[in-house]
C-alpha cells in the first residue's frame, strides 16, 4: 500500500477505553445559537487532514457551489488509499483469484484474501473463514434467506437445523431496511412460516413490550437491524440475541448502518450472521460482507452455485467446497474486496472510537440547530444516547422531496423519500423525510449550511 | 430554483384544481413513485362528443371527468392539478397529443423546449427537465392519466362490441 495516512490523534476528547459505548455531547457545547463545538478537532478527529484524503470534497455543484455531502448513509465518499489500493492491484497484480497456478494469480489471491483476514478482525471475528464476501449486504441476507429455503428442499441431514415450514415464525421489525425485510417475506411466502415483527414506538425505538410473545419456542429467526437507517436508532442487541438464543432462534443483523460508525464485535454481540456493505464503509460499492458462524456454515446449503464454490463435480451431481468457497461461486470481485481491505486499514487508523465520538457530535449538533427550526420535527430520537448519525427529518409545510431540492440548490446533498423503510414511513403518517447522515468527513460548517438551506427552503415555500 | 418552481406550480400545489374523487368514473387507478413513495388515486370519466357542448366529431371520446386523491411534492401535485385543467371537456385523442408532447419535453434533459400552443400552462414544467430526479414526479399524474384512460377506451370498446 503506498498511501500513508497520517492521522494524528489529537486526543482532546476521553482517552480510548474511557469512551462511552454510546458518546453524548456535552451540554455546555451545544447552547443553542450560542456555541457550537470547533470545527477544527472534532472529539479525537483532525477533521481537515480527513478531509484532504477525499478529493471529491473539493469539487463544488450547481453552479460553484462548495459540495455539503450529508448522504454517506446511502453511500459514503472513498478516501485516497482505498482508491489508491484498487488502483494498485488492478495496475499490477490483477488475476483471477483462486485459480490458476501463475505468479499473478497468486498474488490477486493473496490480496483478496489478506483483505478477507483484516475485514473480519476490524468487525471482531476470530476466524476469517467465517467472512464471506457478496455483492452487497442485499444479496448478503438473501444468501441466508435462500439457503434456509434451499435446507427446506434439502435431503441432508446436516440441512436439517435450517429447515422452515407452516408453524415456525420469522421475527423482523417495523424499522428494517426492505433489505432486511423481503427476504424474509419471501422465505416465508416460499416455506410456509409466518412472519411477525417488533413494532416501533412514539419515541422511535423497538417496542419490547411483547418481546416474550414475539420471541417465543416456534421463532426460527430474528433479524434485525443494528442501527435504523431513518431514524438513527441503535438497537438492544445483546438483548434480542440472549431472548433468540433462549428459544433457540438464529439471529441475523443488519450492520450496515454501525459498522461504518462505531466498534462493532460481532463476537461480542453474539449474532449468528450479521451482514454490512463496503460502499457505506468508505470502501468500494460492488463487494458486501457476510459473517456467519462456522457451524452454521458448515452445515448450510449453498445458495449460488456453479464455479469455486465445488468439491467435486459429475455429470449427475457435485460435492462442495467448505466455507467460505462454498458460498463464493464465480470468480468474485477482487479490486472491490483490495479497496474494502485498504478502508478497513483507513478506518481503524483513524480509529473507530474517534469516528464514532465524531459522528456523535456532529449529530447531537445537527440534532439541536434542526429542532430549533419552528416547523422542522426530527423523526427519530432527539439526543445521542444510543442513537448514531442518520438523522430524519420533517419540515411542515414543505414536501420533503421540495426541501431535498432546495437543499440540493446550495449544495447540500442530502438523501428525500422513504430510505428504503417504506413500513416505517408508514408507521409514521409520513411519505416522505429528508435524511442527513454523517461520516467521520463531515464537519458541523456542513451542519450549518443544512440548517440554513432548510431556512432558505421554508422562506422558498412561504411556511416560515 | 425560480426556474423550477414556475409561480404557476405553486399556485397550483397551493390550491390544485378538481382536487377529490368524484362519481361517475369510468376507471379507476392507483400510481406510485417506488422511489419517494408518492402516490395518485386518479379516476377518469370518458363520453361521447355531446354535439351542443363539445367541439369534437361525432364518435370521438371526450374526457368528461378526472377526479383524484394525492400525496406528493408540489411537482407532482402541481402537475396533476395542470393536467385537469388541460384535459378535462377536451376530446381524448387532443389529450393525447398534449400528453405525448409533456413526456417528450419533461424527459428531454432540456432538450425540448415544449410547444406552449399544445401544453398551456404545462410549459411551466419545462424546467423539471433539468432535474432527472424529479421527471417522475412531473409525470406521476400524467401516467396515471394514460393508464385509467387507456382502460376506459377498452371498456368502452368491449361494451359497444356486438
Amino acid at each position: 500500500m503506498t498511501h500513508q495516512l497520517e492521522v494524528d490523534a489529537v486526543h482532546t476528547g476521553p482517552a480510548a477505553g474511557d469512551v462511552p459505548e454510546h458518546p453524548v455531547v456535552p451540554e455546555s457545547d451545544l447552547i443553542a445559537g450560542q456555541a457550537r463545538p470547533v470545527s477544527g478537532v472534532l472529539g479525537s478527529v483532525d477533521i481537515e487532514r480527513i478531509r484532504a484524503d477525499f478529493p471529491i470534497l473539493e469539487r463544488t455543484v450547481r453552479d460553484g457551489k462548495p459540495l455539503v455531502y450529508l448522504d454517506s448513509g446511502a453511500t459514503s465518499q472513498r478516501p485516497v488509499p482505498v482508491i489508491d489500493a484498487e488502483q494498485e492491484y488492478v495496475t499490477g497484480h490483477n488475476a483471477a483469484v483462486h485459480r490458476g497456478a501463475h505468479q499473478l494469480a497468486e498474488e490477486a489471491t493473496d490480496f483478496y484474501e489478506s483483505a478477507r483476514q483484516r475485514i473480519a478482525s476490524f468487525v471482531g471475528i476470530g476466524r476469517t473463514d467465517e467472512v464471506i464476501f457478496t455483492k452487497n449486504a442485499t444479496e448478503a441476507i438473501n444468501l441466508v434467506a435462500y439457503s434456509m429455503g434451499n435446507a427446506t428442499d434439502s435431503d441432508e441431514a446436516a440441512a436439517q437445523r435450517f429447515r422452515l415450514g407452516p408453524g415456525d415464525e420469522i421475527v423482523v421489525t417495523e424499522m428494517e431496511h426492505h433489505a432486511n425485510l423481503i427476504p424474509w417475506q419471501e422465505l416465508c411466502r416460499r416455506t410456509g412460516a409466518t412472519l411477525r415483527w417488533f413494532k416501533v414506538t412514539d419515541d422511535f425505538r423497538l417496542d419490547l413490550s411483547d418481546l416474550d410473545d414475539l420471541i417465543n419456542p416456534r421463532t426460527r429467526v430474528v433479524a434485525f437491524t443494528h442501527q435504523s437507517n431513518v431514524l438513527g436508532t441503535i438497537n438492544p442487541v445483546r438483548l434480542l440475541v440472549a431472548a433468540a438464543q433462549k428459544v433457540g432462534a438464529l439471529t441475523v443483523l443488519d450492520a450496515c448502518q454501525s459498522v461504518p460508525h462505531q466498534v462493532v464485535d460481532l463476537t461480542e454481540l453474539g449474532v449468528d450472521f450479521a451482514a454490512f456493505s463496503g460502499h457505506k464503509m468508505l470502501g468500494p460499492s460492488g463487494v458486501g460482507v457476510l459473517y456467519c458462524r462456522y457451524d452454521l456454515l458448515a452445515a448450510m446449503p449453498p445458495f449460488l452455485t456453479g464455479g469455486s464454490m465445488i468439491e467435486q463435480v459429475f455429470m449427475d451431481h457435485a460435492t462442495y467446497a467448505p466455507p467460505p468457497a462454498r458460498f463464493e461461486a464465480g470468480v468474485p470481485m477482487t479490486s472491490q474486496v483490495v479497496g474494502l481491505g485498504a478502508a478497513v486499514d483507513y478506518l481503524q487508523t483513524v480509529g473507530m472510537e474517534a469516528v464514532a465520538e465524531h459522528e456523535a457530535v456532529l449529530t447531537g449538533y445537527a440534532l439541536q440547530q434542526l429542532s430549533a427550526v419552528p416547523g422542522v420535527r426530527i423523526i427519530g430520537p432527539s439526543s445521542t444516547v444510543d442513537r448514531g448519525g442518520a438523522v430524519s427529518f420533517l419540515v411542515d409545510g414543505v414536501h420533503a422531496h421540495d426541501v431535498g431540492q432546495i437543499l440540493d440548490d446550495a449544495g447540500v446533498q442530502v438523501r428525500v423519500g422513504h430510505h428504503c423503510a417504506w413500513p416505517l414511513h408508514r408507521r409514521f403518517g409520513v411519505a416522505a423525510t429528508v435524511r442527513a447522515s454523517f461520516a467521520v468527513y463531515n464537519t458541523c460548517d456542513e451542519v450549518d449550511a443544512l440548517v440554513a438551506a432548510v431556512r432558505d427552503a421554508q422562506r422558498f415555500f412561504g411556511v416560515s | 430554483m425560480e426556474k423550477l418552481y414556475q409561480e404557476i406550480i405553486l399556485d397550483h400545489y397551493r390550491a390544485p384544481h378538481h382536487f377529490g374523487l368524484r362519481d361517475p368514473f369510468d376507471t379507476q387507478v392507483h400510481h406510485v413513485n417506488p422511489t419517494c413513495g408518492d402516490e395518485v388515486t386518479l379516476r377518469v370519466k370518458l363520453g361521447p362528443a355531446d354535439s351542443a357542448a363539445d367541439p369534437a366529431p361525432n364518435g370521438v371520446l371526450v374526457v368528461k371527468d378526472i377526479s383524484y386523491d394525492a400525496l406528493g411534492c408540489s411537482i407532482s401535485q402541481a402537475s396533476t392539478s395542470v393536467l385537469t385543467d388541460l384535459a378535462i371537456g377536451r376530446p381524448l385523442p387532443e389529450v393525447m397529443t398534449t400528453l405525448a408532447e409533456f413526456t417528450a419535453m419533461v424527459t428531454s434533459r432540456g432538450t425540448v423546449e415544449g410547444d406552449e400552443d399544445i401544453l398551456g400552462d404545462g410549459i411551466a414544467f419545462a424546467g423539471v427537465s433539468k432535474y432527472p430526479a424529479r421527471v417522475k414526479c412531473a409525470l406521476l399524474g400524467w401516467m396515471a392519466f394514460k393508464d385509467a384512460a387507456a382502460q376506459a377506451v377498452d371498456q368502452s370498446d368491449a361494451e359497444s362490441r356486438p
